[in-house]
């Protein structure tokens, strides 16, 4: 028999992006849209694979927006804004800790399917 | 305590009072009380508005007497000053003889009005009458006779007649509540053009009618009726000039009072500068707690600690720069730092406690006092099972229970000379016959009530001075200010106008009340 080691390997499925904010008039804007949240019906969610997932998910990215420069893609669900949790937050949390109003650089971990669906299969084969 | 009452009075050179000479007695009797209670100034003048009745001289002694038993009851505070209780000082003697004169001019003047007013109206109310008498007396001969059609005018003439004589009695005969200042303006008005209009059918009647004797009966019992009908017409108008107008909320005027700025609001209507002071103080009576000048002690002291603390000396001789000075006492007042903040702060907290501490034996006391007794219902009468007592005995008998509690609540609150002994009495009794239970009885002494609760002896407030820069007569404005001051305090009265509302229509179909889940929201950040 042979001895089957088993290498727990973790591979990190997450990505950071680093979004510069740009400045609109009196407001600074991300350039992307968020949905989810503990307190939305998580079963509305197009983008999550488990419909009882209630994290707050990337709906849409503005063309040339500064999200769209940094590489956040549509779907990406957001794990940490600066460090702080975004998986069990409230819709308006979550829309708070992106736009607070002194912070010009927001680093977020996100996670993406077509990420995780493409280690899967590097798995298998 | 009596130093700083001698240095606060001052005296007016012209003082003159306006009232009976009964009033004139109390005046007297109050300045003897006032060493115990008050120290305000006595240097008004022209006291103009006073409130209804006077009282009996025999208030004098009750008063006399309730002031020494106020001494066993309630807490005595000493005060020395110049004259004693039985002497009257010649500023005194002065007042007493000026009042007198006084008094009877400003009655002339009532009086004269209501003679004029009074006379006026008989002779108007007579006119229509003697337009029709006059021809029958006159020339009976020459008249044409009386037919149906002026029969029924007679029968018309009488009715509205008897109409017009009970709405003047309705509207005018009442018991005056108030002296004003000046008079008033639309009951003159009124006045002036009855007697012009009279006088113009007087007038006409006597050239057309009596110089050449008309014979045409009918026509003349017509024209009086004409007359009457006017009078109906000018009675209409004196109720929409004097009642109605005034009835639709125009101005809200805030009234402040200047010793504990308590303040008040209320709506008027479009009235004169003098009848609006009158409902201030008619409502002032019901409204605002009553004057308690032992209230006002704390700060007076902390005032003089205040003034006394810094002194300026001249250290370079005359040619003092007076403004300079003052200015450097408030600069070093401000610097400087004093802890009569934490003061007052500790010792509100204080009295808080001890307030509370006392009601809640007080409250305690009054309901066990209660418990001692029971009402005995009429079949049990018959009975008679012990000494039946009616309420004044029954009251005397629990009182010595609670006595003690609620006079130590009342010297705490500084509210013992508003209530004698007798007054708690009554009121015991008072309560107990209408079945009320201890809290009904507490309610009066608890926290101070409007002044109509109290003793008219204990109100520092019946007579009242109308300040103001606009004549009295005129109509009330917005941002108009008046001050109505009496010995002690005074109100300030600032008038603002009702703004413009602009109300405007939205209709909204009840079908059109939808709602949606809101589970997927999408924001853009």
């Amino acid at each position: 028999p042979a001895i089957t080691v088993l290498y727990s390997i973790s591979f990190s499925f997450q990505q950071r992006i680093e979004i510069h904010k740009l400045r609109q008039g009196d407001n600074l804007i991300l350039g992307f849209s968020i949905g989810g949240g503990i307190d939305q019906d998580p079963t509305q969610n197009p983008f999550s694979e488990d419909k009882t997932d209630k994290g707050i998910y990337v709906t849409r990215v503005t063309e040339g927006g500064p999200a769209e420069v940094a590489g956040l893609q549509i779907g990406d669900k957001i794990m940490q804004v600066n460090g702080w949790d975004m998986t069990m937050v409230t819709h308006d949390q979550a829309r708070k800790r992106l736009t607070k109003r002194n912070e010009e650089v927001v680093r977020l971990l996100v996670t993406r399917q077509s990420l995780q669906k493409a280690v899967q299969q590097s798995m298998m084969s | 305590m009596s130093a700083a009452m001698d240095t606060e009075s001052t005296y007016s050179g012209y003082s003159h009072y306006s009232g009976h000479s009964k009033k004139a007695h109390r005046q007297g009797r109050d300045r003897h009380k006032s060493p115990r209670s008050k120290d305000g100034s006595r240097s008004e003048k022209s006291v103009t508005i006073q409130t209804p009745p006077a009282e009996p001289l025999l208030g004098n002694d009750a008063s006399r007497a309730e002031e020494g038993q106020d001494d066993n009851w309630g807490e005595t505070t000493t005060a020395i000053t110049g004259t004693s209780e039985h002497s009257i000082s010649q500023e005194d003697i002065a007042r007493i003889s000026k009042d007198l004169e006084d008094s009877v001019g400003l009655e002339c003047k009532r009086y004269l009005g209501l003679t004029v007013a009074a006379v006026l109206g008989l002779l108007v109310f007579l006119t229509p009458i003697a337009f029709i008498l006059l021809p029958q007396i006159l020339w009976r001969d020459d008249l044409e006779p009386c037919g149906t059609v002026c029969e029924g005018l007679f029968i018309s003439v009488a009715f509205k007649l008897l109409i017009l004589l009970i709405g003047t009695w309705a509207l005018f005969f009442r018991q005056p509540k108030a002296d004003i200042p000046r008079v008033f303006v639309f009951r003159a008005l009124l006045l002036v053009l009855i007697f012009l209009f009279v006088f113009s059918y007087w007038l006409f009647y006597g050239v057309r009618i009596l110089d050449s004797k008309d014979t045409n009966y009918q026509g003349i019992v017509q024209y009086a009726v004409s007359l009457v009908d006017a009078l109906l017409f000018i009675h209409y108008l004196a109720i929409v000039l004097l009642e109605l107008r005034q009835l639709q909320p125009m101005f809200t005027v805030k009234v402040v009072r200047s010793t504990d700025g308590e303040s008040r609001y209320y709506s008027l209507g479009h009235l004169s500068i003098q009848r609006a002071a009158l409902v201030v103080l008619e409502n002032y009576y019901k409204d605002f707690t009553v004057y308690n000048p032992a209230l006002l002690t704390a700060s007076k002291s902390r005032a003089a600690k205040h003034m006394a603390g810094l002194k300026v000396y001249n250290v370079d001789g005359p040619g003092n720069n007076a403004s300079g000075q003052s200015r450097a006492m408030i600069a070093a007042a401000a610097r400087r730092r004093d802890s009569s903040h934490n003061e007052l702060y500790y010792e509100e907290a204080d009295h808080e406690r001890r307030v509370k501490k006392r009601r809640a034996r007080l409250v305690v006391a009054v309901e066990e006092a209660f418990t001692h007794i029971k009402r005995l219902h009429a079949e049990e009468q018959q009975k008679a099972p012990g000494e039946m007592m009616d309420p004044r005995e029954a009251a005397q008998a629990i009182f010595p229970s609670m006595a003690r509690a609620l006079q130590k609540y009342l010297r705490t609150t500084r509210q013992q000379q508003y209530h004698s002994m007798e007054s708690i009495l009554q009121h015991l009794s008072f309560c107990i016959t209408n079945n009320m239970t201890p809290k009904a009885f507490l309610e009066r002494y608890l926290s101070p009530g409007p002044t109509l609760q109290y003793d008219r002896d204990r109100w520092f407030s019946k007579q009242w001075t109308l300040v103001s820069e606009e004549a009295v007569t005129s109509g009330l404005q917005d941002g108009i200010v008046f001050v109505l001051k009496c010995l002690d305090f005074s109100l300030v009265v600032n008038v603002k106008k009702i703004p413009f509302i602009k109300l405007s229509e939205e209709f909204i179909d009840p079908k059109s009340h939808k709602f949606v889940l809101r589970l997927q929201s999408e924001t853009s950040v």
